[in-house]
């Protein structure tokens, strides 16, 4: 078991774990949101797109590593826009949803 | 990437095991908003959950140890709330699609610039990129760029800056096919050669050219589907960052994103019986040359008394609303001409189209707004065994999706396509601008049919005429 492996092959070997995840995680979200009625789809997109903001935490780790300007500036860029969908994503969001009653009201 | 942090010792390790418990917590909170959107009444609390677990992997984030100055952070924070709160307090119901197009541009933006920056900083530190790491970051501005560029666009024509119709021209696919084609040997080229600068921006600028040129050709009819694959693509960017960076939780994330999107314009497409490359490619929205048979006789006008009349003494009537409803801002007014009916005995419920509306959903959200409660808004297939049994049918704003040639006419372009059966109902009311054709530019049997009547006009002023007659009544 001492045999070397590069940088390359570790990469590899870590990609594919990482699409064991994605399959998994693709195959859930299958199957709960099929389940979500036609009423609530508008909020639904709203909700995932809100949910998909969550790439700020690449952003945040961009823009705070201090590796080298450019990375810093594009990550900085890239902070504004994520938050932008995670502040305005779930407001409105919640705006929608709150809007939905049930009847007997 | 736990191990390779080391160097400064066990804190190192242990922040990081914080920050990774914030990421699974994440992850299973967003499962659970999703499927608290199974049902109207858990969907706030779930969404609720959402929110909880972004905060999470947003302190979880900033707990590492790689993050080393917080200015720039701050900075972003600050700005992105202060131009995120009004798109989320302010942007009315009304302008849902199009705000959902630009947020889906901002997300997709902020995957790019990642990328990019990680790109970059591989280069300048003189790291080689591994492959399966380069194809990931490929990835990740591929779908980014061209999804900022594609939503752009799409925006612009549901805020009506760019035309609605398509645009196309002489050999429009053949160029798309080939830009398509170049871009994908780059790609191959990148993962073969990584450090291959020039190649990797320039194949983020024919991707940021691939959005535009894919969107533009498609008409504004098209858009719920345009919008659902776009919300695909920003998740899956998401998702394709995860892979480059080593984040699950962004694969999580992206992931569902995915997923959704593909749902939603699977179902988009469904609903107006197209295949994908039909609407992608099919430029649907340019003048048909014949709809096969014509459609011969007289739109026949009735009066808003004797309209009101009928609804005084109808006791099941359903509500069919289209986009124009939402284009003259009536919801208000179609709430109280329910109330008047429900008043007088009558039963009120309101047929919704898959595609009515802009986006998938719209039509729900817009008549919630008006405080009509979610039992009475059915889909189409809970309510089109009704429609034998209703005595008035109430058309607003709404065309293609009651067009019975959609049923018989088997060389209308529409033909084949889900519709609501509003021709079965006893009667016909249409509320209708004037007397032009949908956005298919298709005539409608139904409105020249004996049962119809036509009442012409804005849909709120009209409805507004209608409730004042009932009340006198």
């Amino acid at each position: 078991m001492l045999e070397t492996i590069n940088a390359e092959q570790l990469a590899l070997v870590n990609q594919f774990l990482k699409l064991f995840v994605f399959v998994l995680a693709g195959f859930v979200g299958f199957l709960v949101i099929t389940r979500v009625p036609p009423l609530l789809h508008t909020p639904l997109m709203s909700a995932t797109n809100a949910i998909s903001a969550i790439s700020i935490v690449g952003a945040l780790v961009a823009a705070g590593s201090d590796h080298n300007r450019v990375a810093t500036v594009l990550g900085f860029v890239a902070v504004i826009c994520a938050t932008i969908n995670v502040v305005g994503g779930f407001i409105i969001t919640d705006r929608m949803l709150r809007m939905f009653k049930g009847g007997r009201s | 990437m736990i191990a390779v942090a080391g160097g400064a010792g066990a804190p190192s390790l242990g922040r990081e095991a914080v920050t990774l418990v914030t990421y699974l917590a994440a992850s299973v909170l967003f499962i659970l908003g999703l499927k608290g959107l199974t049902r109207a009444d858990t969907a706030r609390r779930g969404m609720q959950y959402a929110a909880l677990g972004m905060l999470l992997a947003i302190v979880g984030t900033l707990l590492k140890e790689e993050i080393v100055a917080y200015g720039w952070i701050a900075g972003g924070l600050v700005v992105g709330s202060v131009i995120g709160w009004p798109l989320g307090t302010r942007v009315p119901m009304t302008a849902m699609p199009q705000r959902i197009a630009i947020s889906h541009m901002f997300g997709a933006l902020a995957a790019t610039l990642v990328g990019v920056a990680e790109y970059h900083t591989y280069l300048r530190d003189g790291v080689p990129i591994p492959r399966p790491i380069m194809a990931a970051l490929g990835f990740e501005v591929l779908f980014g760029s061209l999804t900022v560029t594609g939503s752009f666009m799409a925006f612009g024509k549901l805020q009506e800056l760019l035309p609605s119709a398509p645009l196309t021209y002489r050999g429009q696919n053949a160029i798309n096919i080939a830009v398509f084609g170049g871009t994908l040997l780059m790609f191959a080229y990148l993962v073969a050669r990584p450090d291959a600068q020039p190649v990797f921006y320039a194949m983020t600028a024919v991707a940021f050219v691939i959005g535009v040129s894919l969107v533009l050709p498609i008409g504004g009819g098209d858009m719920p589907v345009v919008i659902s694959l776009l919300n695909s693509y920003a998740g899956l960017a998401a998702s394709a960052t995860g892979f480059a960076i080593d984040n699950s939780l962004l694969i999580i994330a992206g992931a569902l994103d995915g997923a959704s999107g593909f749902i939603l314009s699977i179902i988009m497409s469904k609903a107006m019986n197209r295949s994908f490359g039909n609407i992608l490619f099919g430029a649907f929205g340019a003048p048909v040359a014949s709809s096969g048979a014509a459609v011969t006789g007289e739109m026949k006008e009735i009066s808003v008394e004797d309209a009101a009349m009928q609804l005084a003494y109808a006791q099941r009537v359903i509500i069919v609303p289209g986009y124009g409803l939402a284009v003259a801002q009536a919801q208000q007014a179609v709430r109280e001409l329910a109330d008047q009916i429900e008043r007088r005995g009558g039963e009120v419920k309101y047929a919704i189209h898959p595609v009515a509306g802009r986006m998938p959903g719209h039509m729900n959200v817009l008549l919630a707004e008006a405080n009509i409660p979610y039992e009475k808004l059915l889909d189409m297939e809970e309510i089109n065994d009704q429609f034998p049994e209703t005595d008035v049918a109430v058309v607003i704003g709404a065309n293609d999706v009651v067009n019975p040639a959609a049923r018989t006419d088997q060389g209308s372009p529409i033909y084949g396509m889900p519709i609501l059966d509003v021709d079965r109902a006893k009667a016909v009311f249409v509320l209708k601008r004037g007397k032009g054709k949908g956005f298919a530019g298709i005539e409608n049997e139904l409105f020249f049919a004996d049962k119809t009547r036509m009442l012409y006009g804005d849909a709120k002023g009209t409805l507004t005429k209608l409730v004042a007659e009932m009340k006198a009544l």
